[in-house]
């Protein structure tokens, strides 16, 4: 069996190798030259202002934007965000947390639907599904504002079946929050999970059944395996951008909401505190890829990285 | 879960009015059919014939529009896939590609929570000669190994019956040939009635106790493969089982041979090969069973002179070798081209095209159809 490999891996190698040296150098070379666009775009608006954005979390606070910075690693702005902003960055993960498990449950089913049950109608739902980023992220999140507004509809029929007390509200709640979170990125979950739903070959499905397995069984030792690509990249394309996201909490909560992106913001363009703002970036940013990298492992989705 | 863990013994299945209709498009038409216990039975038929929706009905993946499924007394018709003591080999696998090779042939031991997995997958793996691939994924597998995953993966749970749709018609000619030899060793092996699903008529021959042969929905004839090839009760077996000439010819007397007028000659045919005693008939004879001679000349062939018929007049039109066997095209007087294959043994003259031939047949090599029939029913395009 080994000897077959061992065979193989040569044939393999004996082609690649066949071809006479001088068109491949050429032809790495042309490569190269067409990755170059792409390495410079990279390199101008991300390694450089990611750079950037390292050395301003060291430089020294006490500097201003009209007198300058000096930068004098100061290690201790990072400790310093951490404890004047713990509570933000926690309710940043969790609210970002929440809004990603209530997407995977809401979309899950829609995306199965979607792929396995809709007929003729499946193109129509995929386009309402996308049709919402006709709009803009700011005028949806807006709509939600008025949907969850005082005297709005919403807020109405739950007080009079008695789930929301009199003087209760939803506006500039959690649960406002969350809810325009979960709304906002849902089509970020809806989409990779009906991408690799839609892929699964049906007598699969059906092996399982005639070995045994019953609807649910075979669900959850098929369907939802094979479907764990998608199920990781839209947990990944909701969770990064939920977690760093600061106008569903300004539209739909108030500081007491306040999610580490309201933070950086306001460090940045309020208080004009640079150092700070930009230790919570670059915290913000650790946090996600080691959460990310922990995650991806730990599905055993790999191939998504 | 009611069944037990003893050795499985085929069961008996039988097949009662069973019908499936998509719309208004019937697919499997009041289809009887007896399958006895731990018989290997082939289901033969063209492309589009139904095979695969009567697996499906029986393996619970498809619905019956009405008809029984009765295994062992008990009509299984309307219970769940996996209520069924019935398990398929799948056309394209279907192995799981999440799942690595000891996996997947455990899957239904560990869905029905059978205990001491471990060694009975590897004695499976052995028994398909694939124990070192276990931990494998399906898709690092060849194609017939793949194949042999997927009738070990149904084969671990002893089901009283075994259902193969096309098992081997993804692989190349050679390890087809391979394939047929160890299923039907496995088969013996284990005593599981095997119902398998093939438009390779060969294939069938080969394999099974019994074939089923079928068209449009119907089966035309069951028995075992030489009963089939000898005697088929319609052009359309005649055809889609080897090759037939179908000669045009009028009963005159029927006895214990019915004599027939084949355009001016007498042949007579034994009773018990003639599915009609009266009117019009196609005369049946398979081509290698045709002797040829020079015109004039008595066939050489022991017993052909004796119950034998000849047709004088024809005219080689086409030789093609190859290699055993010469295949000749006779032009007859009538018009008709009739087909005879000569062993080339070096007993018999060569002919070349323009030579005037004689045919001749022994009775009991013929078999006598109805005319209304279509004579080109169930032939290769
Ligand atoms: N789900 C379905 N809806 C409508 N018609 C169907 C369906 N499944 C099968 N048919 C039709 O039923 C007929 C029998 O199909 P079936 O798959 O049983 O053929 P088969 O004998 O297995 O052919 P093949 O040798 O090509 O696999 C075909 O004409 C097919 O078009
Ligand atoms: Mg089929």
């Amino acid at each position: 069996m080994s000897a077959v490999v061992g065979g193989l891996t040569d044939a393999a190698r004996g082609t690649a190798t066949t071809p006479t040296p001088t068109p491949i150098s050429r032809r790495k070379l042309t490569g190269y030259f067409l990755l170059l666009p792409a390495l410079a775009w990279l390199a101008i608006f991300f390694a450089v202002p990611s750079v950037q954005l390292m050395a301003t979390s060291l430089y020294d606070r006490s500097g201003s934007l009209e007198y300058g910075y000096e930068m004098t690693f100061a290690v201790g702005n990072y400790p310093a965000a951490w404890t004047a902003y713990a509570t933000q960055f926690g309710r940043s993960f969790m609210y970002a947390g929440i809004a990603t498990v209530l997407a995977i449950f809401l979309a899950y089913p829609l995306a199965y639907a979607i792929a396995f049950r809709a007929g003729r109608f499946k193109h129509l739902m995929l386009v309402l599904v996308i049709a919402p980023f006709f709009t803009s992220f700011l005028v949806r999140t807006l709509a939600w504002n008025s949907i969850l507004a005082d005297n709005g509809f919403v807020v109405g029929s739950l007080k009079t079946i008695g789930i929301l007390p009199e003087d209760g509200r939803l506006l500039a709640s959690s649960v406002a929050v969350v809810a325009g979170l979960t709304y906002n990125f849902l089509p970020f979950m809806v989409l990779p999970l009906y991408a690799s739903l839609e892929k699964i070959d049906l007598r699969l499905v059906e092996a399982a059944r005639d070995l045994y397995a019953n609807g649910f069984t075979a669900f959850r030792k098929v369907t939802l395996p094979l479907s764990l690509p998608g199920l990781v990249a839209g947990t990944l394309l909701t969770f990064i951008p939920a977690s760093g996201d600061y106008i569903n909490s300004q539209l739909l909560g108030t500081p007491k909401q306040a999610m580490i992106g309201n933070v950086i913001d306001r460090n940045f363009l309020v208080i004009l505190d640079y150092p700070m703002a930009a230790a919570c970036s670059v915290t913000l940013m650790v946090a996600i890829v080691t959460m990310v990298l922990f995650y991806v492992r730990r599905s055993g989705a790999e191939e998504l990285l | 879960m009611t069944e037990t863990q003893t050795p499985a013994a085929g069961a008996q299945l039988s097949l009662r009015a069973l019908t499936k209709r998509f719309e208004k498009f019937v697919a499997v038409d009041a289809l009887d059919l007896d399958v006895g216990a731990g018989q290997f039975f082939a289901l033969l038929g063209p492309s589009g014939c139904g095979k695969t929706t009567t697996l499906r009905m029986i393996a619970g993946l498809e619905e019956p529009t009405s008809g029984q499924i009765l295994l062992g007394g008990d009509d299984i018709a309307r219970l769940k896939p996996y209520k069924r003591p019935v398990n398929t080999v799948f056309q394209n696998y279907a192995l799981f590609p999440h799942l690595n090779i000891f996996e997947n042939v455990a899957f239904g031991l560990r869905r029905r929570r059978i205990g001491n997995v471990k060694p009975k997958v590897d004695e499976m793996l052995e028994l398909v000669q694939l124990g070192a691939m276990a931990t494998r994924k399906p898709s690092q597998l060849s194609g017939g190994q793949q194949q042999r995953v997927a009738l070990a993966r149904a084969l671990i749970n002893q089901p009283r019956i075994l259902l193969l749709d096309e098992p081997l018609g993804a692989l190349d000619l050679k390890l087809r040939r391979q394939m047929q030899l160890e299923l039907k060793r496995i088969q013996t092996e284990v005593g599981i009635t095997f119902i398998h699903v093939t438009h390779d008529q060969e294939e069938a021959m080969t394999m099974a106790d019994t074939i089923a042969v079928m068209n449009n929905g119907v089966v035309e004839q069951l028995g075992g493969p030489t009963e089939l090839y000898d005697n088929p009760a319609t052009t359309f077996v005649s055809n889609f089982l080897g090759q037939s000439n179908l000669i045009r010819g009028t009963v005159k007397t029927a006895g214990a041979d019915v004599v027939v007028d084949v355009h001016g000659t007498t042949a007579a045919v034994p009773a018990d090969r003639a599915r009609v005693t009266s009117g019009d008939v196609w005369v049946g004879v398979r081509p290698e069973k045709v002797e040829l001679t020079a015109a004039g000349q008595a066939a050489g062939a022991p017993g052909t002179t004796q119950t034998g018929t000849t047709l004088a007049g024809g005219v080689v039109a086409e030789v093609a070798f190859i290699g055993v066997s010469t295949q000749y095209l006779v032009e007859m007087p009538w018009g008709q081209q009739l087909t005879v294959f000569v062993q080339n043994n070096g007993a018999r003259d060569d002919f070349r095209p323009g030579d005037p031939v004689d045919v001749h047949w022994r009775g009991e090599h013929t078999f006598l159809l109805d005319a209304a029939q279509d004579a080109h029913a169930g032939e290769e395009e």
